[in-house]
């Protein structure tokens, strides 16, 4: 639901990367975005598509790669991949614990463009 | 043909808002005035929450209430009814309040002589999630006939909050919901979180809910600068 946020976030990055490197046109923006992000890779591809008409963006394509939803132990410090949506994946595989800190998976990161 | 070159970017898509929160705290830091972002679906009770503590922290703890809502003023009018300092902030559509947001609220508000500010954020358990507002605690409201599976469904919102507070109590007996399974998936996702139980139409537990209030504004106001 708030795609449209994000989105203008990330066109204003990426508008003000392009101005210092004189940059004529955008081809591609890698992006890392945390598994628990409810977005969705389509409609933020929409939305940057409306907003970039008539910049330097206009046409580039969204390259999102997911990063994963890590945790922490808090009784053995064993960290691993879990899926918050199933209960049953934060138990620690190591010491069956189910008390756990996490560490990441809430990304919002733009990496790099591809640009002319 | 033109070469495709590769620029590093390396920023937080966030970052404007993630620094004006900063800001927004360290301000309220400086007149001593803790802000308390209070987050839940719609019809869980945030205002009649806004009400009771209205009644409990009465001539103890003087606060103010930033009400978002996306194109209403009837929440802020009840708080107002109560004498309480109150800015309506009309979101426009918008799913969630943002740092700039809160800073517009707080601008229009004396905030050096109050000890609290509370943000009644969107009703919403998905965007006010991702937003920092600048807030120094995050309370969640999450009522009885909302179910106990939302843990499984709103992961994120459960996850950043300091206290869970679980209302409409009162209709536990006309349900199924096992809270002893939302408050074991509430403390999986986030073992530091405090979870009371509440109705905010009885006043049972409300109680607890202003002790602890209390006892984290004056926490507040004695930290070190």
């Amino acid at each position: 639901m708030h795609e449209l946020s994000i989105t203008e976030s990330i066109l204003k990055v990426v508008l003000r990367h392009a101005q210092v490197n004189s940059v004529r046109k955008v081809m591609a923006v890698h992006l890392r975005i945390g598994k628990l992000s409810d977005l969705e890779d389509e409609w933020i591809q929409r939305y940057f598509d409306y907003l970039s008409k008539d910049t330097l963006a206009e046409g580039a394509k969204l390259k999102i790669e997911r990063t994963p939803v890590i945790v922490r132990c808090n009784d053995c410090s064993e960290s691993y991949e879990a899926d918050v949506k199933k209960m049953e994946h934060l138990i620690c595989p190591a010491c069956e614990g189910n008390r756990c800190t996490l560490i990441s998976g809430r990304e919002y990161y733009i990496k790099n463009m591809e640009v002319l | 043909m033109e070469e495709v070159r590769l620029i590093e970017v390396k920023e937080e898509i966030l970052s404007d808002n993630i620094k004006r929160a900063g800001e927004v705290r360290e301000r309220l830091r400086g007149t001593h005035t803790m802000l308390l972002n209070l987050m839940s679906s719609p019809g869980s009770g945030k205002t009649s929450l806004i009400l009771r503590t209205v009644e409990g922290l009465a001539g103890k703890v003087s606060f103010g209430v930033i009400e978002a809502d996306i194109d209403s003023t009837v929440d802020a009018e009840k708080v107002a009814a109560r004498g309480i300092p109150a800015i309506q902030l009309r979101t426009g559509g918008f799913c969630h309040l943002d740092a700039a947001m809160v800073t517009q609220g707080i601008d229009a508000m004396d905030v050096s002589e109050l000890d609290l500010v509370i943000i009644e954020n969107v009703g919403n358990l998905v965007c006010p999630a991702e937003f920092d507002t600048g807030a120094h605690k995050n309370v969640m409201i999450l009522s009885v006939p909302e179910g106990d599976d939302k843990p499984l469904k709103y992961p994120l919102m459960f996850s950043i909050c300091d206290m869970l507070l679980v209302n409409k109590i009162d209709y536990l007996s006309l349900s199924d919901f096992d809270m002893t399974a939302l408050k074991q998936r509430a403390l999986t996702l986030n073992p530091r979180l405090t979870i009371l139980e509440v109705s905010c139409k009885t006043g049972a537990g409300i109680e607890g809910w202003i002790d602890w209030l209390k006892r984290e504004v004056e926490t507040f106001k004695n930290q070190e600068e």
